[in-house]
């Protein structure tokens, strides 16, 4: 894991500094703001020497990671003129907030759903849950999140648009950004429950005469998670996607918000920062799969 | 018994006899009701995104400020936006920009998946290493954060975004492809090829390739919505493609502006981008469901 964040850092690092026109006339763009034209030759010269972007690209980014390592902080905005990590110490529980709370509803009710649909198998509740689930993976989050602010806020005035803090605010953004990972982990529990429930030991419990109630939460729920864990792993990839646009519709104040209004500005040491954060936050989540899995499954510690 | 077997005996026979592979593919998709319907309907599609100029009632990029945010009439049958523009021909254009672009993307990572899959799995040994590495870090990345960054570099365009998305795309083709080739390298068939001579350039056309492609079929179908998916979103947020090409995304995002005054403006670009996707997934998983029978029932995105 400590070689892939590495390898993240090196590709954005060299991803924001091979742009097009150069760094040093970005950041004189940003500091002359309006007077662009009049700048000079000496005045480039001048910021590429000040923030040393005439070393190598590769000294720029030895420089870059130890400073990064060193917890010095990963660069100064060119619009805010504040340390990246600042804005993203700012920024970050607005979006750790959203995004737990939209994995929660997407986990709970997607689990729940999937054994119930497991359970009814080709019945009509199933049936209807199927097709649900098909158009929930399909829909865009920001195009649901649009109906969601129509129907709820301007048709039925319940909830209003585009706050942040209390929790009827929390509401709309995370049912817009959970609907597709759950639909996902829906399918997923769907399929791996009937496979589990078609395996001898269930039979040999429902022959011993258990409940289904105990049969499920005794024998079949380790057993169905697996894959299930696997894909929420993947689901939280999606989800930190999804925040980016649920962020920018809701005025969320979150790191999504932040990448996109910097990326507008050209701002690159900000969206670096931010496309790090979130790989990290990422990669965090899918170690705590990883050790999850050798929970659910001691199998894999040994093989 | 006798009936696994001769499936068995008949996939082994399938390849090597062109004529029956096909009958036997039509005979089995017609059999479904859903594929069907996939399939009309990505065929709709393709005609509406083909004959677009032709079909749409008036010009997509044509401003008339005094029937602005109209909602659905006989003159407009879904109305106009914000400039006046006519929905209906912009969702008909849209179709075009959305499906040229995804199938653009598809093809182009499934064919450099597939060529540093392939050499990745064949020659194995350092090259393998490395390349899997390279792929390692590349599935580290959020596919549509990973996206935005690149396109926050390159700037818009209908180019730059196949690039940054083929960019994101094809290490999954380069994974799975992998995986398949390691596994076929180890066939009969493949070392009878190398024993008898052949060069590695043929074995892997003609023999690695054929037999490996199946699942990498399966997952571009699933990936063409998710593509059509992702170009919505980039051009939602105003990172994408430039105005004056019609995208869904970019017009719910003009859409939004208006929700109060003109909600349909945000519901039918929206509808016309759920569909398209719907009827790519309904079809991939057919797809899927017959190439690829023996795949564990894990639906993975």
């Amino acid at each position: 894991m400590v070689i892939t964040v590495f390898a993240v850092c090196a590709l954005t690092f060299f991803l924001m500094n091979v742009i097009p026109g150069g760094t040093a006339e970005l950041i004189l763009k940003h500091t002359f703001v309006g007077l662009e034209e009049s700048a000079t030759e000496e005045q480039l010269n001048q910021i590429s020497s000040r923030y040393n972007l005439d070393d190598p690209l590769y000294i720029q980014f030895f420089r870059w990671l130890k400073s990064a390592v060193s917890g010095e902080g990963i660069g100064v905005s060119y619009v805010y003129k504040k340390p990246v990590l600042y804005l993203l110490a700012l920024r970050l529980p607005a979006t750790i907030e959203l995004a737990g709370a939209s994995m929660a509803i997407a986990v709970l009710v997607g689990i729940s759903l999937g054994i119930y649909s497991a359970l009814r198998e080709n019945k009509v509740s199933d049936q209807i849950l199927r097709v649900v689930t098909l158009f929930g993976v399909s829909m865009p989050g920001f195009w649901i999140a649009l109906l969601l602010i129509i129907i709820f806020s301007l048709k039925l005035k319940l909830i209003p648009v585009a706050e942040y803090g209390g929790l009827e605010n929390l509401l709309l953004p995370a049912a817009a950004l959970s609907l597709h990972s759950m639909a996902a982990i829906m399918r997923v529990t769907r399929t791996s429950m009937l496979e589990t429930l078609g395996q001898e030991y269930i039979r040999f419990a429902k022959a011993k005469g258990l409940s289904i109630g105990k049969i499920i939460s005794r024998h079949a729920f380790k057993n169905a998670m697996l894959p299930v864990v696997t894909v929420i792993g993947f689901q939280m990839g999606s989800l930190l996607g999804g925040t980016i646009v649920i962020e920018q519709i809701f005025a969320w104040p979150g790191i999504g918000s932040l990448l996109v209004n910097s990326i507008y500005a050209r701002d690159l040491p900000v969206v670096q920062g931010c496309v790090l954060a979130i790989v990290i936050m990422f990669l965090l989540v899918n170690f705590l799969v990883d050790i999850l899995y050798t929970y659910l499954d001691p199998r894999i510690r040994y093989g | 018994m006798n009936n696994v077997f001769l499936e068995r005996f008949r996939r082994a026979h399938f390849l090597p006899q062109p004529g029956k592979y096909g009958s036997e593919l039509v005979q089995r998709v017609f059999q479904r009701k859903d594929m069907l319907f996939a399939l009309v309907s990505i065929a709709f599609f393709l005609g509406v995104a083909l004959f677009a100029p032709l079909l749409s009632p008036y010009d997509p990029n044509k401003i008339d400020l005094q029937h602005k945010n109209l909602g659905p009439s006989q003159g407009h049958l879904l109305g106009t936006d914000y400039l006046g523009r006519d929905l209906l021909s912009r969702i008909l254009i849209g179709a075009r920009t959305s499906l040229s672009i995804s199938l653009g993307v598809v093809v182009l990572s499934l064919f450099v998946g597939i060529s540093i899959g392939c050499l990745a799995g064949y020659y194995g040994g350092f090259v393998d290493e490395s390349v899997s590495r390279v792929i390692d870090i590349f599935l580290a990345f959020p596919g549509i954060i990973f996206a935005l960054a690149i396109m926050g570099v390159l700037g818009t365009g209908i180019f730059h975004m196949m690039l940054a998305l083929s960019i994101v795309q094809w290490a999954k083709y380069a994974r799975l492809m992998r995986v398949q080739v390691l596994s076929l390298k180890k066939q009969e068939f493949v070392l009878s090829a190398v024993t008898s001579g052949a060069g590695d350039f043929h074995i892997i056309r003609k023999h690695i390739v054929p037999n490996a492609i199946a699942p990498l079929l399966v997952l571009a179908t699933i990936d063409v919505g998710h593509v059509i998916l992702s170009i919505a979103t980039l051009s939602f947020l105003g990172i994408g493609l430039p105005t004056n090409v019609p995208e869904w995304g970019a017009m719910l995002s003009a859409g939004k502006e208006f929700m109060r005054t003109a909600p349909l403006q945000t519901v039918f670009p929206g509808i016309a981008i759920t569909f398209i996707v719907v009827v790519f997934s309904i079809l991939g998983d057919g797809v899927r469901d017959i190439l690829d029978p023996n795949h564990e029932g894990g639906e993975m995105y």
